[in-house]
Parts: C-alpha cells; sequence; structure tokens
C-alpha cells in the first residue's frame, strides 16, 4: 500500500523590537544572565504588563504579508503550567482570539494554508548542570514572539523546507525578525501523520521538536514519516506523542511524556485589555511593507528580462537584491551583473559568510569593473582576481588595478616580444601548428598569458600570433 | 452537584495542592454552593448581550518600545532559594 504524508508547522519567531513584549527589559542577545529582567518579567506580584506597540506593528505587518485575516478586537489568555523557565507559572499567549486567522502563502505554486498567527511571550533558558540542578536564564523571559500555524496542507519534507525558506524570506524582506536559527529567533516544530493514498481521514499525528535549521526539519520529517509506515506497516499503531529530533544519530526519540494530559486552563488575561487593530491602523502600517519576494521576481524577470533562476538567486536576500538593482543603474547590462553576483560575488560571500551588505564591495565597484572589462583595460579574468581584492581592501577597482599593475596589455609591439620568446621556446607546437594542427594556437594563446600573467589582451594575441605564424 | 470531589482532587493536582481528605469534601461542599450562586446568571435572557472581556471598557493600553533599565543581577536573586553564577538554582525536572 502507498501512504502519504499530511504535515503542518508551527514556526516561533521572535519580533525585531528595542524592548520585551510586556516591560521596558532590552532584547540584546548575549548579555550576562539575567542582567536584563525586572520585576514585571520576573513574575513579582503586583505588576502590570503593558503591551509594547511595535511588537503588534511588526505582526500585523506580518499577518498581511500572510493574507491573514486580522481580528478587530483580540485578547490575551493565560496558559498554565509550573515549569521553572516560567516565573509567573503562566505564558501570557493568545487563545481562542488570535490576532489573525486564515491566510495563505504560494509555495512553489501550491497555497499552503496558515490557520492563524498569534502573540505571545517566550520563557526562559535553562541550563541542566552535572550536580545534577538546572539554572535558570529569564533574560530570554518575555521577549515578543509570534506564532505561525499552518493548515495540514504540506505533503512532504522538501516542501516543508520550501515553506520555511519562503516564510523567512519574507520576514527578512519585511524587516520584523532577524530570523537567527542559532540565536532561537526563528524556531519551527511538525506535526505529522501518514494515511493510505486516497483516505480522507487524518492519521494520529506526531509533533517533532527540537530542529535546529531548515534542512534539519527535512531530515526529521523524512525521518520520521519512514518510521511511521514501518509501524503501520508492522500492524503496529502510532502514538499521539512528542518526539524529539537527534541531530546526531538522524532519528527522532518519544519525550518522556508527563503523566497528566496537558490542561493548560487557559483564562482571559485580567491585566490586559483587548487589542483593537482598527482599520486605520492596518492601512498605515499596510503602507510600510515593502515589494516582497514573490513580487520582485516577477519583476526581475520581467522588467531586467532575466531568467527565473537568476531571479530566484538574486531575490532570495533583500540587500541582494537591491546590491543588484544598485548596480544595475551604473553599468545597466542586468544579465551581465547577475551573473557576476551569482558566481563570483556570491561564492565570495559563501566563503567569508558575510551578507552582502557586510562586505566592502559596493554597486559601483561592481558597475565599474563592469566598465574596464567592456573597455579592454582588463580581461574578464583579470576582474576575478580584482574582485577578492576590493573585497578586502574596499578600494575601487581602478585603483586596485594600478597599484598591482594589471592594466591590460594592448600594445601591439609589447606582445609581439612576448609571441617571439613563446615561439622559441615551444618549437615541437610551433611545427604541429603549421603542420595543420590548428588547435595548437590555444596553447601558444595560453603561453603568451601566462607570461604576461593574464594581461595580454587575448583578441589581440590570437590576431598577431597567426600573423606571425 | 455542581462539582464532584474528584474534579476538585484534579484541580488540585493541576494547582500543585495537597489536601487533606475532610479538606477535600469540605472544598467540595464549599466551592459547590459558589459554582450554585454563580450559575444564577444561566437563568438570565443572555443571547444578545456580548461576552464581557473586561470590567473596564479600554482597549489598546500600549506603551512605545522603548528600553527601560533592568534590575541589577545581586536584587534580581535577592530573594532566590538557591543561586549560582548569576542564575537561579532550582531542581531540576525532567
Ligand atoms: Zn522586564
Amino acid at each position: 500500500m502507498d501512504y502519504e504524508a499530511v504535515i503542518g508547522l508551527e514556526t516561533h519567531v521572535q519580533l525585531k523590537t528595542n524592548s520585551k513584549i510586556f516591560c521596558g527589559c532590552s532584547t540584546n542577545f548575549g548579555v550576562s544572565p539575567n542582567s536584563q529582567t525586572c520585576p514585571v518579567c520576573l513574575g513579582f506580584p503586583g505588576v502590570l504588563p503593558v503591551l509594547n506597540k511595535k511588537v503588534v506593528e511588526l505582526a500585523v505587518k506580518l499577518t498581511l504579508a500572510l493574507n491573514c485575516r486580522i481580528t478587530p478586537n483580540c485578547k490575551f489568555h493565560r496558559k498554565n503550567y509550573f515549569y521553572p523557565d516560567l516565573p509567573k507559572a503562566y505564558q501570557i499567549s493568545q487563545y481562542d482570539e488570535p490576532l489573525a486567522i486564515d491566510g495563505y502563502l504560494d509555495v512553489e505554486a501550491v497555497k499552503i494554508g496558515i490557520t492563524r498567527v498569534h502573540l505571545e511571550e517566550d520563557a526562559g533558558k535553562l541550563i541542566h548542570t552535572q550536580e545534577g540542578d538546572s539554572l535558570v536564564d529569564y533574560n530570554r523571559c518575555g521577549m515578543p514572539l509570534i506564532e505561525i500555524v499552518t493548515e495540514p496542507d504540506l505533503k512532504t519534507p522538501h516542501q516543508a523546507y520550501e515553506y520555511l525558506t519562503d516564510l523567512k524570506s519574507i520576514l527578512e524582506y519585511l524587516e520584523v525578525s532577524d530570523c537567527n536559527m542559532e540565536e532561537g529567533s526563528l524556531r519551527c516544530d511538525a506535526n505529522v501523520s501518514i494515511r493510505p493514498v486516497g483516505q480522507v481521514e487524518l492519521g494520529t499525528k506526531t509533533e517533532v521538536k527540537n530542529m535546529n535549521s531548515f534542512k534539519a526539519v527535512e531530515r526529521a520529517l523524512s525521518y520520521e514519516i519512514e518510521r511511521q509506515i514501518k509501524v503501520v506497516q508492522q500492524g503496529g499503531q502510532i502514538n499521539q506523542e512528542t518526539r524529539l529530533w537527534d541531530e546526531k544519530k538522524e532519528i527522532t526519540i518519544p519525550m518522556r511524556s508527563k503523566e497528566e494530559a496537558h490542561d493548560y486552563r487557559y483564562f482571559p488575561e485580567p491585566d490586559l485589555v483587548p487589542l483593537e487593530v482598527s482599520q486605520e491602523w492596518t492601512e498605515e502600517i499596510k503602507t510600510g511593507i515593502p515589494e516582497l519576494p514573490q513580487a520582485k521576481r516577477q519583476r526581475f524577470i520581467e522588467g531586467y528580462e532575466l531568467p527565473s533562476y537568476d531571479a530566484e538567486v538574486l531575490t532570495a536576500n533583500k540587500s541582494l537584491a537591491n546590491f543588484f538593482e544598485n548596480t544595475t543603474k551604473f553599468y545597466p547590462k542586468p544579465k551581465m551583473v547577475s551573473n557576476w553576483i551569482m558566481t563570483e560575488v556570491l561564492g565570495y560571500l559563501a566563503e567569508a559568510n558575510l551578507d552582502i551588505s557586510q562586505s566592502k564591495l559596493t554597486p559601483t565597484h561592481l558597475a565599474e569593473m563592469l566598465e574596464l572589462i567592456d573597455s579592454g583595460t582588463i580581461s574578464g579574468k583579470i576582474g576575478k582576481e580584482v574582485l577578492p581584492e576590493i573585497f578586502k581592501t574596499g578600494k575601487s577597482p581602478a585603483e586596485i588595478i594600478q597599484e598591482k599593475g594589471l592594466v591590460q596589455i594592448t600594445d601591439g609591439d609589447e606582445i609581439v616580444k612576448v609571441i617571439e620568446q613563446v615561439i622559441t621556446e615551444n618549437p615541437k607546437a610551433v611545427e604541429e601548428y603549421k603542420t595543420g594542427k590548428k588547435e595548437t594556437l590555444g596553447f601558444l594563446v595560453g603561453q603568451v598569458m601566462k607570461l604576461t600573467k593574464g594581461k595580454a589582451n587575448p583578441q589581440i594575441t590570437n590576431k598577431l600570433l597567426q600573423e606571425r605564424l | 452537584m455542581a462539582i464532584t470531589k474528584k474534579e476538585v482532587e484534579q484541580v488540585c493536582s493541576l494547582a500543585r495542592l495537597e489536601l487533606s481528605d475532610s479538606e477535600k469534601d469540605e472544598f467540595t461542599c464549599q466551592l459547590d454552593s459558589i459554582l450554585g450562586y454563580v450559575a444564577k446568571i444561566n437563568e438570565l435572557e443572555t443571547s444578545n448581550i456580548l461576552p464581557t472581556s473586561h470590567p473596564i471598557l479600554l482597549t489598546n493600553v500600549l506603551r512605545e518600545d522603548k528600553v527601560k533599565e533592568s534590575l541589577p543581577v545581586e536584587e534580581v536573586l535577592a530573594n532566590a532559594p538557591d543561586a549560582g553564577k548569576g542564575h537561579f538554582r532550582v531542581p531540576r525536572i525532567i
């Protein structure tokens, strides 16, 4: 029997604010433990949480980009549970009236439904010690989070990966989150079940947690689907449970379940009044939404006549897309710019683990260098040597070419001198060429290039060499 | 009965409260009478009345995204039963 998977994702994203969701503590990452805490986020008696306006604005911006319906009058609830990471013994979250519902995201032409987007506060961080106790750091407690829940519309682990990639790209374009998985500002849990192909009824699902990259989500889902199919094929039953992904062993293992079923006893948070996101406010936030990745991709294909692959690569990241557009302003040959960005520039950035916005290369530098190639001042090959120098020093291409003496030799007399040398040093190749083995010419041109360190103009060299032979 | 002893036991376990058997009986009785009293509201015709989620008719009490000074770590940990390395130290759970 053939089985298909049904996958839904829950993604937690930390919003990019200066202060926490309900108090004025800073959201800086990497500071000493418990140094960004106050009576509100530590849950002291008698304190009052006050909602951060920026949190609402960022969250609304995202829900609009995800085509959601904003709940005109949404409320906060207390989710009650006892755990040392939660000093109040409840988490302020949203329950039956979340910020927004009913959205979607197009992932590779498939509409993935967004069930809901809600606001909540993060919990603290526990470090389990060798001595058998736990150390608690409440800096993360009260960090603003949004949770984005999809419909069970995803069918394959790869599709889940694509969804997350697209979602991350939107979050970055909107500048609502840093999306740093290592720092925990983006976390994803997956619900997955299997069913025989053709069956409408859903199978029992498991929840998979603890994936620290999108690739890990893809791998964990692949493993979990295989596992479930095996269990069912052997006549077993899937337990509804939470499983943890073990990155090293590449397996999922059941999380030790608590004895009682979760009963969070949600009730309305009496310390917070309802949140009313008016039409007017929504419209105002809407004006802050930039062109989103999909629209930009389409415009790059149509406006710059780029292949869809190029458009996809260039728009994956907003700063890269801006870099491309700015370069074409100074050097209006889009495909040429795209080629150089996709191979040389991205190659360098990947190696240095940098974003284009962090590098010393500017659009004017790249444009200037491409001009120098066009005008014959340097060859394309030399250009590939100049580029890393720009990255390293931030100097202009002209400066680097000057300093390193990389100007292309177009003076015929100078090239002829080198050609003479090559002819004397390679009598065998010259002989072969004369007896009709024309491909030997390439070898001889190569020798000229070697002696001039690639600076001889290839067209002139070719022409002069043929004349001399 | 609006509430059973079993439900009281369930609530106690969720709230981490340990009650003696006689206390359970006593609280079941008291809670039952409270719930019975509140249940009177069910006699009212409320189909045309929106639920009140908050007694104060206010919305959008918001603050600007401004960082305020946090507490000094010594003060944060001052009331902790146990602390170490700038952290609260607690018994390990799970
Ligand atoms: Zn605080």
